[in-house]
């Protein structure tokens, strides 16, 4: 029957996209365990993972969804401090270090899908540009919040204050774990490439099957058209909330693989501000709505990019702008896409069932 | 009893009354037409019906139960599925698919069971694709289940949505001007799809039109309204030939 | 009198954010994108009058003219080359690209005056009041930017209600193709609407400086947002919606820096931003929109 025909063209290109990334993992692991990777590189592999989780995880809000978001960053930022603070409250009490890890995971994830829920609830109602610049909103407050908070932990337990770490009244042997602009530091430095590409894995099982189930059908049919979702009986509030909160969560898993990159996490605008839920979009964008595979590759060479020019000074963020802009012309303005079609191989072969089938 | 019974319905938009003292009687299996000048209100009572406006005054019972003021998806539940006047498909979702949303609350699995694609879902979604390519068929659009929505002909969108609604296993069906932009030759193939579907799916509809050879030729009752009011109702023939209603479609 | 001194130093802030504002939601009205590069526009004009009235020593007359025609021709400009091709497509590849022209402007500043702040020397040429035995001081450049700001806005409903230019871009923002038809000119109007916007810019990045005299290439990126949540606060297209959210933004900004915390003042303002719409979705003026069935 012809519909199997196309449920392994989706499976296919789900394939495709597993395919891809595993041969990256082997090809650079080969390299780095052969000594022929530069250190840059060595220490760029986790944040393209990182950057690779947040692209595809937002793809789900913007791509899947149809609703823009612009504070991203800040599910990553829940799913950073509050891993990475598991880790630095529990450096003594467990001791296995991957036990550790996993927990501080699971802690990510649930942490940044509650916030998903909890933003998501009021904040969906809102449509278009309003939804986007509340999203934004609440991913400064995160932020700035976070920047402003004081967690001390002694025998008496929790202490917490919004001013400085004297107000926190510990006793002697207290130990400051969130100190502020600080922020966390000493935290483990326990992620790793095999580690980022398995959990690159894991988001994209999760959102590529969710496409292909009952639920994301339905999710997919409120981005199309919300009225005639309803109309068929789609309980609109619950799947656009599902959807959010999901992405919310992988988030935070890409927050938990940036914290325990770093041996000092703080919230600065730089990584976790609304530049930084700006840059995923872009990836997004850049890479096609609703297009996994697109994301990963967005993500990946819009963060090389920049490290390639590197030989050509201080012009490459100039002329890493310019690409930008070029790009998005090119992929996206009517008048280019017919100029592609008109001389393009391909186009040539497909314009008379284009014209067919309008 | 009446599988639809409207009683009074109104609605008010600010200070306008766009609707006022509607009533209606549709039995079970009826092909029922609801016609009238442009802005007489029909497309409104199509949204009062399926719970996308809020009715000001009045009673909506469908098969016995009220189901006035209900959310749309509460009245899709209960079984009234419609189509649109201007096409509202799932553009980028295939054919296949959009017919797939529609049985979205017959077929069910848990979205755990979806990720982890557990038997469940494996089970489900074949049962689902079984179904939906059965209602494709019945359209005759079988062929086209692997094709994006946006990408079909437009006499075969208006298919599409029809089979979507059905979908939804519902009691009812309005379909809300199915023939706008048709050709004669699609209008009289889609006259046989209606009739087909009624007959097949034993189905109750309800329908709004402006083309006359339609209605005359398929409903067998009709409402027809003029500002707002009901100006007449009854048998097709007699209600086509009434002084009145000629005279609120050609103006005095 | 610290009250009163907090709600004028508010006021004043606010006007920034409201002359910044417009410029956001006249273009947002009118071409229906997020222009996030507007903010940068702000800090060009800002150097534009460090470099003619600090570093070469021209006239403030001359430097505020000048900044005014760069900012008016550089709008025009980025509308023509990077956004134009792009109108008739998903708003979110106008806001991509947008984003990338914010990315440009920002390097061609910092390769040419490099990374550092320059401090910028204030061109408001008025002295402080004092009142109240010098109680309650108002400096010159908080007296000039309510002035400014208010007459801004008077300028523009006069011109966008009462002119022929004006009423076509009414139309415009209401229908384009409508307007189109209706024999407007879109792509000038829309030109027009980024020069008037971008020249609002170059306004708002003096008086900016001027009261805040720390100038670096990310100078306009913060105000811009907030300028941006401020339209959007007031109901995003509406010229006294912008003015209004505006001022309101600058008050509580101020407010909350005074009696809550100077660190979480942002999230207040974002916090206050996010109740406002959840109350009324599209703003404080905002129209109501529904969609047809």
């Amino acid at each position: 029957m012809k519909f199997m025909k196309n449920m392994n063209k989706t499976t296919k290109q789900n394939m495709m996209t597993y395919a891809m990334v595993i041969v990256a993992y082997i090809v650079f692991q080969t390299l780095s365990v052969t000594g022929n990777l530069s250190s840059l590189m060595q220490g760029l592999l986790v944040p393209l993972c990182t950057y690779s989780i947040l692209a595809v995880s937002l793809n789900l809000t913007v791509g899947v969804l149809g609703e823009l978001s612009l504070g991203h960053a800040g599910f990553m930022c829940i799913g950073a401090f509050s891993s990475a603070f598991f880790t630095a409250c529990m450096k003594d009490t467990i001791t296995n270090d991957l036990l550790r890890f996993i927990i501080a995971l699971l802690i990510s994830a649930v942490c940044a899908g509650i916030f998903g829920i909890l933003i998501g609830i009021p904040v969906l109602r809102l449509r278009g540009d309003y939804l986007a610049i509340v999203t934004l909103a609440f991913g400064e407050i995160i932020k700035n919040i976070i920047n402003a908070m004081y967690v001390g932990l002694d025998e008496n337990g929790f202490h917490f204050s919004m001013k400085d770490s004297m107000s926190l009244n510990m006793t002697e042997n207290g130990r400051i774990i969130i100190k502020g602009a600080q922020g966390i530091t000493g935290t483990a430095r326990q992620s790793n490439f095999t580690i980022g590409i398995i959990l690159l894995l894991l988001t994209l099982v999760v959102v590529l099957n969710l496409m292909n189930s009952r639920s994301g059908r339905a999710i997919m049919s409120i981005r199309d058209n919300r009225i005639a979702a309803e109309s068929v009986g789609i309980d609109i509030t619950k799947y656009k909330i599902m959807a959010f909160a999901i992405s919310a969560s992988l988030a935070g898993l890409a927050g938990c693989l940036y914290a325990h990159n770093l041996s000092s996490l703080t919230a600065l605008p730089k990584n976790f501000g609304y530049n930084m839920s700006i840059m995923i979009l872009v990836y997004v964008v850049l890479g096609g709505m609703a297009n996994m595979r697109g994301s990963i590759i967005a993500a990946v060479a819009l963060t090389m990019i920049p490290e390639l020019l590197r030989g050509i000074g201080e012009y490459r963020m100039l002329i890493y702008a310019i690409i930008m802009i070029v790009m998005m012309i090119f992929n996206w303005s009517p008048k280019v896409k017919e100029w592609r079609e008109a001389h393009s191989l391909k186009g040539a072969f497909h314009k008379k069932n284009v014209k067919e089938a309008k | 009893m009446a599988l639809l019974e409207v009683k009074n319905l109104g609605i008010s938009f600010g200070g306008l009354r766009a609707v006022n003292e509607f009533n209606i009687k549709i039995e079970k299996g009826q092909l029922y037409g609801l016609i009238g000048p442009n802005g007489a209100g029909k497309t409104t009572i199509f949204n009062m019906l399926t719970g996308v406006y809020k009715p000001t005054d009045g009673i909506i019972t469908l098969d016995g139960q009220n189901i006035t003021g209900k959310k749309t998806i509460e009245i899709n539940k209960a079984g009234i599925a419609r189509t649109f006047q201007n096409i509202r498909l799932f553009k980028d979702l295939t054919v296949l698919d959009n017919v797939k949303v529609g049985l979205h609350n017959s077929y069910k699995y848990s979205t755990v069971a979806g990720l982890l694609r557990l038997p469940a879902y494996h089970k489900t979604e074949k049962d689902m694709n079984e179904k939906a390519m059965e209602l494709l068929e019945v359209f005759g659009m079988a062929g086209e289940a692997e094709q994006l929505a946006s990408n079909l002909p437009y006499g075969k969108q208006r298919k599409l949505e029809i089979a979507r609604a059905l979908a939804t296993d519902p009691k009812l069906l309005l379909l809300d001007e199915p023939a706008a932009g048709m050709n004669p030759n699609e209008t009289l193939e889609l006259m046989e799809t209606i009739r087909f579907v009624r007959d097949k799916f034993d189905m109750t509809i309800l329908l709004i039109e402006h083309d006359m050879k339609l209605v005359s030729g398929i409903c067998e009752e009709l409402t027809v309204l003029n500002f707002g009011q009901v100006l007449t109702q009854g048998e097709t023939s007699v209600v086509l030939n009434d002084p009145e209603v000629i005279k609120a479609y050609l103006g005095e | 009198m610290g009250f009163l001194s907090y709600l004028i130093s508010g006021i004043s802030l606010g006007s920034i954010y409201a002359i910044i504002a417009l410029g956001y939601t006249m273009v947002y009205g009118i071409a229906k994108m997020l222009n996030f590069a507007h903010g940068d526009v702000i800090m060009i004009g800002s150097y534009v009058v460090f470099t003619s009235t600090m570093m070469m020593g021209l006239p403030v007359p001359v430097g505020i003219l000048a900044s005014i025609v760069v900012c008016t021709v550089l709008g025009v400009l980025i509308e023509g080359i990077a956004y134009r091709p792009l109108r008739g497509t998903s708003s979110l590849a106008v806001l991509i690209t947008a984003i990338g022209v914010s990315y440009f402007l920002q390097n061609a500043v910092q390769l040419v005056y490099g990374a550092n702040a320059k401090s910028f020397k204030s061109v408001v040429p008025v002295k402080a009041l004092s009142l109240a035995d010098g109680a309650l001081v108002i400096s010159g450049e908080t007296i000039v930017t309510i002035v400014s700001c208010i007459v801004i806005m008077i300028v523009l409903n006069t011109f966008v209600n009462k002119t022929k230019a004006g009423h076509a871009m009414l139309a415009v923002s209401e229908d384009r193709l409508a307007a189109q038809l209706m024999g407007i000119n879109v792509n000038k109007t829309i030109s027009l609407t980024f020069a008037i916007g971008s020249g609002l810019a170059a306004v708002a990045g003096m008086l900016l400086c001027s009261a805040y005299p720390n100038l670096t290439p990310t100078t306009g990126a913060m105000p811009g947002i907030k300028a941006f949540t401020a339209a959007v606060f007031g109901g995003i297209g509406s010229i006294p919606g912008a003015m209004l959210g505006g001022i309101l933004l600058g008050i509580i900004e101020i407010m909350g820096k005074a009696y809550i915390s100077t660190q979480l003042a942002d999230a207040i303002v974002f916090a206050v931003l996010i109740i406002v719409l959840l109350v009324k979705p599209t703003g404080i003026l905002g129209k109501k929109i529904s969609e047809k069935v």
